[in-house]
């Protein structure tokens, strides 16, 4: 034994040097791992895409393709030239002044949906298809401009208010169900790969066999994540609010404390998920498993109320339900915490339980 | 904790050096196989010891408990007077450990790598200073995934110096690795066994471990089956020389007995159609064998010699070779 006492005694090698104390920071094992995973984060192009330019690809796409459209003007066929100056008074009808034959051939073939011609007796004949909407809509207003230029007064006078505004259009809807799965994406493929990747190639091994105090390791993700997670949002909603005039009605301090916590509690569910995965194609198995469902009916492109009642209960405790209803609320009615606040508490129930249970099966190798 | 400005001003001269690594009837099984079975061990301070074994024999197990990463079954681990179930955290800060099958992070730079390593260790040399040290200096700033194997092995080589370790655990450090690479990393080894350094190392090259290793421990089947110097492990199976022949495909074998009571022969063996001589006087066995040869008329094909290796006493031992599993 006292041989191996003595080993204390033995001489420092060479080279031996202590650290100067100005790098302390920079130096620092949780800077260093946090600038790791920044840096592979940065120099992995596909990942780039999927976190940055994807989700906003997205809202162009379908904010494009679901844009509100000015009212539709309807096309209608007068045979007389003062019928069709009597019904141009009418912004909604486009009139054409045809020939009898050529309007009765435009009416059959759906070019028009109304053909005014005058009847017996100086009457206005309307002949269409009851069964079209349009035809009837059509109907309705080409006889409203006809009355009214043959002078009827109408008793009740009326004023048109119009009900445009941001905030019901699809994209108004559309943007924090995206922000929401961009939340939810990015935080479980952004942990779950890392860490499954540095298992497999045994980095993570080694790096236990360093002092490496082992919830640094943890936490640098958390705070990689947390960093990201400023130019995820910005992005996503400085493209909505400058492309599509998407509101921020509620304040950013909930807003902010929402996207955290709800980073947070599905960075927990990719470590739980992670935590005892040997192959990357079985993480990426499992983490499809679990975000499939919560993509397709926590209401990212469409309200979650059209599932029926009775799952409506498991839909609401779903992460992704909570953080876009929470999200809705706060950017499209201003809501604050107290109307979110079942929302935050599902978030955070996901987040304890989800962090505890990976901490006690996580695998180190 | 016992930090290292007060180990060295209580530093005294010693005549002998201290055990720095000491097993003690160390055990550990694997559902049905004993990976380590009953292994008693002391590595002293400056020397490099290794653990040379086929693949399976429990070099890296044993290893791996020495590094604290697995748990032993039973049996005692003291590693620079310290214990893993209650000095663990002091003892990470003074080992060096380069593991088999570690692939660093592909993405970052050398330097970054480094600097990464060097963030977990309390004292240490500059990261640049260690860069430097492996020959990378030129590729400081060249990401991991575009370095060859040969670069890769001294990467993790300098991610083991960064702590400035009293102990240096190197697991296989030149598998895999060409003819080349190998010898640039050998001159590293002694570089730091030059420097003072205790090293551990395992590796299934018998001209590895002759080249670095003081002593060395031969494994197989979890049990150290042959301990010593290289120079002493060869003298004890008594042969100095191998002769090995071959008579082709003639019709007639050669007669084997008639060999084995040549003067200098001390063993003859067939292999692959091969027969090996183990001689102790190869200037007497050769002539004799040729003589015999011819007396028996068998054509000679192939006449090969070498001088005894640690792979001889490793066959001797066991009847395989290192390389067979």
């Amino acid at each position: 034994m006292s041989d191996l006492t003595a080993f204390n005694t033995v001489p420092t090698a060479v080279g031996a040097k202590p650290s100067p104390r100005g790098a302390a920071v920079a130096g620092h094992p949780l800077v260093q791992l946090t600038l790791v995973r920044f840096r592979e984060f940065l120099r992995e192009p596909e990942a780039m895409f999927w976190v940055f330019v994807f989700p906003i690809l997205l809202a162009a796409g379908l904010g494009v393709a679901f844009r509100n459209r000015p009212p539709d003007v309807l096309k209608i066929a007068a045979v007389t030239p003062e019928m069709t100056r009597s019904l141009h008074q009418e912004k909604l009808l486009d009139v054409q002044e045809l020939s009898p034959a050529a309007a009765e051939d435009a009416l059959r073939t759906g070019k028009v949906a109304l053909l005014v011609q005058p009847g017996p007796n100086g009457t206005a004949e309307y002949r269409y298809d009851d069964t079209n909407p349009e035809g009837r809509a059509a109907r309705l207003l080409a006889d409203r401009a006809v009355q009214q230029a043959a002078g009827r007064v109408d008793p009740v006078a009326s004023t048109d208010s119009l009900m445009r505004e941001p905030g019901s259009r699809y994209i108004d809807f559309l943007i924090p169900g995206l922000l929401g799965m961009n939340l939810m994406g990015s935080a479980i493929w952004g942990l779950g790969f890392a860490i499954v990747d540095a298992r497999r190639k045994k980095l993570m091994k080694r790096l236990i066999a360093t002092p490496m105090p082992r919830h640094y390791y943890l936490l640098s993700f958390v705070l990689s994540r947390l960093l990201l997670l400023v130019i995820e949002v910005g992005a996503l909603l400085g493209f909505g609010a400058l492309v599509f005039q998407v509101p921020l009605r509620g304040s950013l301090l909930v807003l902010a404390t929402l996207c955290i916590l709800g980073s947070l509690a599905f960075s927990a569910l990719g470590l739980l998920i992670a935590s005892r995965v040997q192959t990357i194609e079985a993480a990426s198995g499992l983490m499809n498993l679990v975000m499939l469902p919560m993509w397709i009916v926590s209401g990212v492109f469409f309200s979650a109320q059209r599932f029926p009642d009775v799952i409506q209960p498991v839909i609401k405790a779903l992460p992704l339900t909570a953080a876009i209803d929470a999200l809705r609320a706060n950017m499209l009615q201003g809501a604050g915490f107290a109307q979110i606040g079942s929302e935050l508490g599902i978030l955070a129930a996901w987040l304890v339980v989800s962090f505890t249970l990976a901490l006690s099966l996580f695998r180190w190798r | 904790m016992i930090d290292r400005d007060s180990r060295d001003t209580g530093r005294v001269a010693e005549s002998v050096s201290p055990v720095a690594l000491r097993l003690r009837n160390l055990r550990k099984a694997y559902k049905d196989v004993v990976a380590v079975d009953a292994i008693d061990l002391e590595v002293r301070a400056g020397e490099c010891f290794g653990l040379l074994g086929p693949n399976g024999a429990g070099k890296t197990t044993t290893m791996e408990i020495c590094e604290g990463l697995t748990a032993a079954d039973s049996g005692d681990v003291a590693l620079l007077g310290m214990h893993w179930n209650s000095d663990a955290a002091e003892l990470r800060q003074r080992l060096g450990i380069q593991l088999q099958e570690t692939q660093l992070a592909e993405k970052l730079t050398v330097l970054e790598t480094v600097a990464l390593f060097r963030s977990f260790f309390r004292h240490g040399p500059e990261t640049s200073e260690v860069i430097a040290q492996v020959q990378l200096g030129e590729k400081r700033n060249s990401r991991v995934g575009g370095l060859s194997g040969g670069q890769k092995q001294r990467l993790a080589l300098a991610c083991a110096l960064v702590g400035d370790p009293d102990f240096l655990f190197l697991d296989e450090p030149t598998t895999g690795l060409d003819p080349q690479a190998r010898r640039q990393l050998w001159d590293l080894i002694e570089q730091f066994k030059a420097a003072g350094r205790t090293i551990l190392l395992t590796t299934h090259y018998m001209d590895e471990a002759e080249r670095l290793c003081d002593r060395v421990a031969i494994m197989d089947h979890g049990r150290i089956i042959a301990l010593g110097t290289p120079r002493e492990l060869i003298a004890s199976i008594g042969v100095e020389h191998v002769v090995e022949f071959s008579a082709g495909h003639a019709a007639q074998q050669p007669d084997v007995s008639a060999m084995r009571q040549m003067e200098g022969v001390r063993d003859v063996r067939t292999e692959n159609g091969n027969i090996l001589l183990h001689v102790t006087q190869l200037h007497q066995a050769v002539p004799s064998l040729l003589r015999e040869l011819n007396r028996q008329g068998v054509p000679l094909t192939e006449l090969r010699t070498h001088s005894a290796t640690l792979e001889d006493v490793f066959v001797t031992l066991t009847g395989r070779h290192l390389r067979d599993e």
